[in-house]
């Protein structure tokens, strides 16, 4: 579009003497870029919008969340919602869904501190090591991440009745584990491959094993890497919903998003703490993503594309 | 760095450490197979044999809720769905908002990319601030939109009001349903393509550019025989990407419509979730979830392969 409109507005002013890219007149080089700079402010505007309105929900009075015409500006604003988010109303104790947020922190910290702990060393084997069919198993791992969730959690749902892991969160650390390894597999692999193997060789000329060279020489030159990819692998768990609204039931077991969701269930909706528990589970995830924003495309395509 | 420290000293003669020699049984390969086995087993116990199990069952009448053991019925449940008309229905749904979703994105998202990349300063802070939908759960943007698009209260119709427009019934609409799952899904994952394309525009190279502008290509002509060809291979596997994942699609469904009214968004997952879940039916459930799978793999295969592609180009 912009293309088209700068065309224009370039051919309204022919037989300019400049040849080429520098040719264009500088007004109609103007135009575009302020036409350039307006519409992708728009899209800005429209990108960021349902985040803002979400955000000032959450500090809305009810009679304001509920306001018609919708207030955009000028409202009181007061933090109880994020309070009822914490808090049993009315009364002193934790709320139901600060043991939520709990059980949440528990599953998404372990199951990427397990898939961290499989993920690294099989990594860095396959990038080391010339593995039967290694890129059929890289394949094959890197497929499993790609299975409809629904679909996976019948069978997993009938697995865990019979050995007792249905409502614990240990069933969904081990889910999400598994669930989390081809990735943390895929995208540890690409960093092992920019260490070169010349350090580890040179290691084990001076007498170390190859286990040594590994934890001595590479495993610290890929510390960065592993950050990287443990924090999203931790936003993954962090905001998987579909295994988890199967495979737990109680709130002892149950994480945030479930809950979250549930808060629409009844017959009265109560916006306003919707919006604040939204908001509360969504700030660490916005913090860590900002922290990997230089690994962002690796990070979301589950490894497989790097730059 | 400890090959670096043990070299320093030039005429020392060079001595193992102990642990080399405790070690020395553990060659490369026992090395590679402990290193690898433990992570395929977590995945053979999790992904593949839950699948087997699903594969089972798909034969059988087993029902979730019932005592009865199962009864082997064969490729029942498999024609049964393949001549449903209700499942060609929800096949059709899902491929609208499949091609819908991320051909919508597969514009805004390039769009987007285009015109930061044409820009020389505050890139970082725009890609930031685009990517935020992206990092979302989808509960968070299902809850959001659902907020948004509320008949009655919902801020979209407060902004249609104020342009004299009238109240549109977003989810609740039969025909308008299907069109608010695609737009939202589009909020959400317009970013994803922008973030990819971002990358493939900003590694061309600039002399490619230089060269065209010498030879007084049109700005046309540089997009059509430069821009898109170096980046069209990075873009097509960003949209196989999506595609798998929306093929997927069970959340937003979840929250936004419960697949109605009617079946009118009832996306093949969410179907399967009805028939697993409140019908138990797992069985028929199985047979489904296998065909869904094999759809998957072959959409997975054709992703993995551009990406080995793309590696080796």
């Amino acid at each position: 579009m912009a293309l088209q409109v700068d065309d224009a507005v370039a051919g309204e002013t022919p037989g300019h003497a400049h040849p080429g890219r520098r040719g264009v007149p500088r007004r109609a080089g103007a135009v575009r870029r302020w036409f350039e700079i307006a519409l992708l402010a728009f899209l800005a505007v429209v990108m960021l919008f349902p985040v803002v309105w979400m955000l000032e929900t959450s500090l809305k009075e009810n009679r304001d969340v509920y306001a018609v015409p919708a207030k955009l500006l000028g409202f009181d604003v007061t933090f109880d919602h994020y309070k009822d988010v914490f808090i049993q109303r009315g009364g002193s104790g934790a709320s139901d869904l600060a043991t939520n947020f709990k059980n949440s922190v528990l599953v998404a910290g372990l199951s990427t501190a397990l898939a961290t702990l499989l993920g690294v060393p099989a990594a860095w084997a396959y990038s080391r090591f010339p593995i039967k069919m290694k890129k059929d198993q890289l394949f094959f791992i890197l497929s499993t991440r790609f299975m409809p969730p629904v679909v996976v959690v019948i069978p997993i749902f009938l697995m865990y009745r019979d050995l007792g892991l249905i409502d614990t969160k240990l069933g969904l650390i081990l889910i999400y584990t598994a669930f989390n390894l081809p990735f943390t597999i895929w995208m540890m692999k690409g960093f092992v491959d920019e260490v070169p193997g010349e350090y580890e060789d040179a290691a084990m000329l001076d007498g170390y094993s190859r286990l040594e060279a590994f934890f001595r020489v590479t495993l610290p030159l890929l510390v960065p890497g592993i950050a990287a990819t443990a924090v999203f692998a931790l936003i993954f768990s962090w905001n998987e919903f579909v295994l988890a609204i199967f495979l737990t039931s109680s709130e002892s077991a149950r994480t945030a998003p479930p809950a979250i969701a549930g808060l629409i269930g009844g017959t009265t909706i109560d916006w306003g703490l919707v919006a604040a528990s939204a908001m509360v589970f969504a700030a660490p995830v916005l913090l860590f993503a900002f922290l990997v924003r230089k690994h962002l495309v690796a990070g979301v395509t589950l490894g497989a594309v790097r730059r | 760095m400890a090959a670096h420290d043990s070299s320093m000293p030039p005429a020392a003669p060079l001595v193992a450490p102990p642990a080399a020699r405790r070690l020395r049984w553990l060659g490369d390969r026992t090395l590679a197979g402990l290193f690898v086995s433990p992570a395929l087993a977590l995945l053979l116990f999790l992904s593949v044999f839950p699948l087997l199990w699903a594969l089972y069952l798909s034969f059988t009448n087993y029902s979730a809720t019932r005592d009865a053991p199962a009864e082997w019925v064969g490729v029942g449940n498999y024609l049964d769905i393949l001549t449903s008309g209700g499942v060609h229905e929800r096949a059709i749904t899902t491929l609208i908002y499949v091609v819908g979703a991320v051909g919508l994105q597969m514009v805004l998202g390039f769009t987007i990319a285009y015109l930061i990349s044409r820009r020389t300063r505050g890139r970082g802070i725009m890609t930031t601030l685009f990517l935020v939908p992206m990092m979302l759960s989808p509960v968070v943007v299902g809850l959001f939109w659902k907020f948004m698009l509320d008949a009655q209260f919902g801020v979209v119709n407060s902004f249609l009001g104020t342009l004299g427009l009238g109240q549109v019934e977003w989810l609740t609409n039969q025909r308008l349903a299907l069109l608010s799952v695609i737009i939202v899904d589009t909020w959400q994952w317009t970013p994803f393509i922008m973030l990819i394309a971002l990358a493939g525009l900003t590694a061309v190279p600039r002399y490619l550019y230089e060269a065209a502008s010498i030879d007084r290509a049109s700005e046309w002509f540089r997009f059509r025989h430069i821009t898109l060809p170096l980046v069209w291979p990075l873009l097509l596997i960003a949209v196989l990407f999506r595609a798998i994942e929306a093929f997927r699609l069970f959340d937003l469904v979840y929250i936004l419509t419960q697949g109605g009214p009617g079946v009118s968004t009832e996306t093949l997952s969410f179907h399967v979730y009805k028939v697993a879940f409140l019908g138990f039916d797992t069985g028929v459930a199985s047979a489904y979830g296998i065909l869904m799978v094999i759809v998957v793999i072959l959409l997975a295969q054709l992703y993995l392969r551009y990406l080995d592609r793309l590696r080796e180009a």
